[in-house]
Order: C-alpha cells, then sequence, then structure tokens
C-alpha cells in the first residue's frame, strides 16, 4: 500500500465513521464531534488526491486550496452548531446570556 | 449585459450586509434590494431567452485561475423564480413580526438569496459548493428564528444540510481527480472523452453526489427533517425554504448528472431515481393527509411534490448524447421541460400556500385545522390562495402545475415508460384530498361561537393571492417559460 492509498483509506474511513455516529446517536455535542469527525476524513481524501495528482514540484495547489476553504467552512458550522446545542440544552437565554 | 450575472449575487450580498448593519431599516433595504434584484433577474432572463446562454468571466481572468459564472434556461428561469417569489416573501415579511422571525430576518435572507442566485450562476464545481454553504448555513439560521421550539429541527437541518454538502465536495474531489478540471462543462468533455467504460471512481463520485444532494432536496427515505424544519419555521421562512431552497440542490443535482456524468448516468440509476421519486409522492401526501395542523400539511405536500420532480431522471436520461434516437430525444425534452417546469410550477404555488397557512394561523392564533372553522367566509382571500394553490400542486388545467404534468405524461408515453402514469395520476388525486381537506375545515359551522380574529395586514394576504393567480395563470401562456427552459438544455428534441 502506497502512502497515497494509506490515507485515501483512512479518510474514507474517517468519513464513513463520523457520518455513521453523527446518524446514529441522540447526544447533541457527541454529533457535533462527529460532523467534524467525518469532514476532516473528507477533507483528508482531498489531500491524498492533492498528492496522487501532483507532479514534480509538490502537491496538486488547487485541491490544497479547496481543502482550506472546507476547512473554514467546517470551522464556522461547528461553532453555529454549538450555538444552537448551547440554547437547545438551556443554559443560556435568547439574548446569550445568563 | 452579461454583468448582470455577477450583480445577481453581489446586490443582495449588499443589500445583506446593509440591513445587518442598520437593523431598524431591514424591511426597507429588504424591499429596494428585492425591486432591485427582480429587476436584474427579469433582464437576465429576458436575454437569455433572446441570445442564448450567457457567460462571464469574472475581472476577466477565466477558468481555470478566475472564477466563470455561467446561465442557461434553465438558470435564468430559476433565477426568475427565485426573485419573483422573493419579492412576494420580502412584501409578506414587512406585514408582522411574527411571519418573519424578528430584524434578524432581513440580513439572513438577503445572504440565502445571494446564495441562492450564486448556485444558480456558477459555472464550476466548487463555487456551488460554497455557494450550497451559503443557502444551507443561513436557512439553518431562518429556521431557528421560529423561537425556542425551532432550535432542534433547525439543528438537525444543519447536520443534514453540511453532511449532505460533505459528501457533494468528497464527489467533486473525485471528478477533479478524473478530469483535472473543476469547470462544469469542461469536467463533462473530458469525463465524457476519456471514457468509453464508466471508471469506478467515475460511478463512485456520481453516487455520492447523488446521495448528498438528494438528502439536501429532501427525497425519499432521506426526507424526514424537512417537515419538522419547515413547519416550525417562521412562516415567511417556510414559504422560502419550500419554494426555493430545495431546488437549489435539485438544481445542482440535475446540473452534475446531465452535465457533468452525461455519459455515466445509466438507466439503471436514473429509473431508482424515479422510483423513489414514486414512494416520495405517494408516503408525502399520505402523511399530509394524517397531520392535524396546516403547517405540517403543507410542508408534508413539499415531499410529494419534490417527488414528481425526480421523474426528470428516468425520463430524460435515455435521451442524452448523440447515440439516442429522436424518438428518445424527444421524450427527454419533454421530460426536461415538464419536470422543470413542475419546478417552477411548485415554487409558486407552494410559496403561495405557506402564505396563506401563516395568514390563517396569525389570524386564529393557531394553525390547527380544528381551530380554522369560519375562515372561508371571514379570510375568503387567504382560503382563496390555498384553494388556487392546491389546484395548481395537484395539476388541474388550466394551472401552471397542469402543463408540466402534461409534459411529463407526453415524455412517458413517447418514451414507452408507462408505468409512470399512474404515478401522476394518483399524485394529483392525492394532492386534491389533502387540499381539499384543509378547504372542508374552513367553512362556517351553523350557530357556532366564532372566537375574535387577530388583524392581519392585507398585504400580506395579497403578497400571497398574487403567487397562486401566478401558478394558475402562466398555465395559459406557459410556451415561453418551457422555451426558456429549453435555452442551452443538455438534452436534445427540441421544436
Amino acid at each position: 500500500m502506497t502512502r497515497e492509498e494509506l490515507f485515501l483509506a483512512v479518510g474514507a474511513g474517517l468519513a464513513v465513521l463520523g457520518a455513521a455516529r453523527l446518524l446514529l446517536t441522540r447526544d447533541l455535542l457527541t454529533r457535533v464531534l462527529a460532523l467534524n469527525v467525518a469532514s476532516g476524513g473528507v477533507l483528508m481524501i482531498l489531500v491524498a488526491l492533492a498528492l496522487r495528482g501532483g507532479g514534480p514540484d509538490g502537491p496538486d495547489p488547487v485541491l490544497h486550496a479547496l481543502v482550506l476553504t472546507g476547512i473554514v467552512i467546517t470551522v464556522s458550522v461547528t461553532g453555529f452548531a454549538i450555538g444552537l446545542v448551547r440554547r437547545i440544552e438551556g443554559d443560556l437565554t435568547e439574548g446569550g446570556r445568563r | 449585459m452579461n454583468d448582470t450575472l455577477g450583480a445577481l449575487v453581489l446586490l443582495p450580498l449588499g443589500g445583506a450586509v446593509l440591513a445587518a448593519l442598520l437593523p431598524r431599516h431591514g424591511p426597507w433595504v429588504g424591499i429596494v434590494t428585492a425591486a432591485a434584484t427582480l429587476a436584474l433577474a427579469l433582464t437576465t432572463a429576458a436575454a437569455v431567452y433572446r441570445s442564448g446562454p450567457r457567460h462571464l468571466e469574472l475581472a476577466g481572468w477565466g477558468a481555470p485561475l478566475g472564477i466563470d459564472l455561467r446561465a442557461d434556461g434553465l438558470s435564468a428561469a430559476m433565477l426568475a423564480l427565485t426573485a419573483v417569489v422573493g419579492v412576494a416573501t420580502t412584501v409578506y415579511a414587512t406585514g408582522s413580526d411574527a411571519a418573519s422571525g424578528r430584524p434578524l430576518f432581513w440580513p439572513l435572507w438577503l445572504a440565502l438569496w445571494s446564495g441562492l442566485n450564486a448556485v444558480y450562476v456558477s459555472g464550476d464545481l466548487f463555487n456551488t459548493y460554497v455557494a450550497l454553504e451559503l443557502v444551507g448555513l443561513s436557512a439553518v439560521a431562518l429556521v431557528a428564528l421560529g423561537g425556542r421550539d425551532a432550535y432542534p429541527p433547525a439543528l438537525r437541518y444543519l447536520f443534514v444540510a453540511v453532511l449532505g454538502s460533505l459528501a457533494y465536495l468528497l464527489g467533486v474531489a473525485l471528478v477533479y481527480a478524473e478530469a483535472g478540471t473543476l469547470d462544469i462543462v469542461e469536467a463533462g468533455e473530458r469525463l465524457d472523452g476519456a471514457t468509453t467504460a464508466v471508471t469506478a471512481l467515475t460511478a463512485t463520485a456520481l453516487a455520492v453526489m447523488a446521495l448528498g444532494l438528494a438528502l439536501k432536496t429532501a427525497l425519499f427515505p432521506l426526507h424526514a427533517w424537512l417537515p419538522q424544519a419547515h413547519a416550525a419555521a417562521p412562516s415567511a421562512v417556510s414559504a422560502i425554504l419550500s419554494a426555493l431552497v430545495v431546488k437549489a440542490s435539485l438544481f445542482v443535482l440535475v446540473r452534475v448528472w446531465f452535465v457533468v456524468f452525461g455519459g455515466a448516468a445509466t438507466p439503471g440509476a436514473a429509473q431508482l431515481l424515479g422510483i423513489l421519486g414514486t414512494v416520495a409522492v405517494v408516503w408525502g401526501a399520505v402523511l399530509a393527509l394524517r397531520q392535524p395542523r396546516l403547517k405540517p400539511i403543507v410542508a408534508y405536500s413539499t415531499v410529494a411534490q419534490v417527488g414528481y420532480l425526480f421523474l426528470l431522471f428516468p425520463l430524460a436520461t435515455p435521451g442524452l448524447g448523440e447515440a439516442a434516437g429522436t424518438t428518445a430525444a424527444q421524450a427527454a425534452y419533454a421530460g426536461w421541460t415538464g419536470a422543470l417546469g413542475l419546478a417552477l410550477a411548485h415554487g409558486l404555488a407552494k410559496a403561495a400556500m405557506f402564505m396563506a397557512a401563516g395568514t390563517l394561523a396569525l389570524a386564529h392564533g393557531s394553525d390547527r385545522l380544528t381551530d380554522l372553522r369560519g375562515a372561508a367566509t371571514r379570510m375568503p382571500m387567504s382560503t382563496l390562495t390555498f384553494g388556487l394553490a392546491g389546484a395548481s400542486l395537484a395539476g388541474l388545467p388550466p394551472t401552471f402545475g397542469f402543463v408540466g404534468k402534461w409534459q411529463l405524461l407526453q415524455a412517458s408515453l413517447i418514451s414507452g415508460q408507462w408505468w409512470w402514469l399512474p404515478v401522476l395520476l394518483v399524485g394529483g388525486l392525492l394532492t386534491a384530498a389533502y387540499t381539499v381537506r384543509v378547504l372542508g375545515a374552513t367553512v362556517n359551522p351553523p350557530d357556532a361561537e366564532l372566537a375574535p380574529l387577530a388583524p392581519v395586514p392585507r398585504r400580506m394576504e395579497w403578497a400571497a393571492l398574487s403567487m397562486a393567480a401566478l401558478a394558475v395563470m402562466l398555465g395559459v401562456s406557459s410556451s415561453g417559460l418551457l422555451g426558456l427552459l429549453g435555452v442551452g438544455a443538455p438534452v436534445g428534441g427540441g421544436p
């Protein structure tokens, strides 16, 4: 197994595990974390594909740019999701203060 | 003229920023932005209709470095639908805080509008992903405006939307690995030319993208999140979500399926999508019939109506490519204009239905069917709106919904796929059944004491009625719209 194949396999595994946990668990915070694991897996697949498609100058920069954008989006989604979780669990009032 | 494509994205985005900075003037910012965006969208649609698909390279860079914007007939039609429904819901939302969900509605809604337009004009797969995320995030935030009870459905919606986007993103990466480009048209050409046999990578890419986008479009059996989210949101938001947001992911699926994977999409997979759509038509309608409250009825109706739109795939896929015969191409063209025309008709009718449900609920203080007695005489306009919208959804002549279903019927007959005919028929009957059930609940009981109604601004009822009237009237003069849908379509066989 080459390095690219290893990363591809690990990424795919993480994506599947994260997605499965997201769908199967009820605890909200666990679901947010599972979503992060899943998106980590998908982004890892992108990084592995960049390695595969790269030339002598290094990995494919286009896919790296996509991964960066993906990370930014995942961070904002996570922040938003945690905000909603806190409101649902009821330790904050609507104004965001206790 | 080409510049309208960029402005269609930037104008609502600018409006969103302005509305966020001036929270007190949200309604005014909203109305001005909506009117200007409507003008832009109609100009673009007219230009596409007259002189074919538009193409803009932002800042003159061009692919692969720059951002390419494209608009064909389907894009133009979706832009116009979004703008028309957008103006009506904007007017509607100025009527009441309960229907919009407080000042935060304005920046979120305008950001959502910008995202929708970006989806429709995006020329490459990755920008589409970013636009879809903008749509998803602002849609979830809009649902959360429904208050405490709306938080759990909003969070569930967020999980589903992001999971769907992740699957789509994975597909984008696989397409890039295979074709070496993110441009939608170029990727389609390279995938077509490079492979005589479909590679495992291409098949996987198509499968994960279809799965993710079907999840976001709430195709049975991935629909359970939709009725909760759409029913919990404020009424103006429900109208936007059901009429417009589900169409965005469907639009991307259509693009991916027919343009990027044109050669790889097999008739078997297309039949599977059609069958899932069929189950959705029946299952959604059955559940709509069992709901005790108005907004969940309308939300389940969306699950059912979305099912129809998936008949596009089995009807149009066999007509793809040059190898297909004239008959298959003709059927594909009828299926294309029929299913996508139906998407437009559903957008108008469903917006009308949710807005009418909102005014009825606002006036009666509840959307339980048992509380709506007497609405037929006391709120005739809203009741009429609901009935007209239901007639278009059920596909009664001469509504626009009828035109779409007629085209689908033609496509089934021409292509010999007779098994979709009962779907069209039974689905129409079930739609009529839940519409009549609601109308029946609004009839005056004899000698009953009716609680007084809360006042509802007239413009809210007018906004709803205008959408229902459009859903009916467009049926009488639909040839222009169907022709627009055919401009630059990936299926041949047009007149």
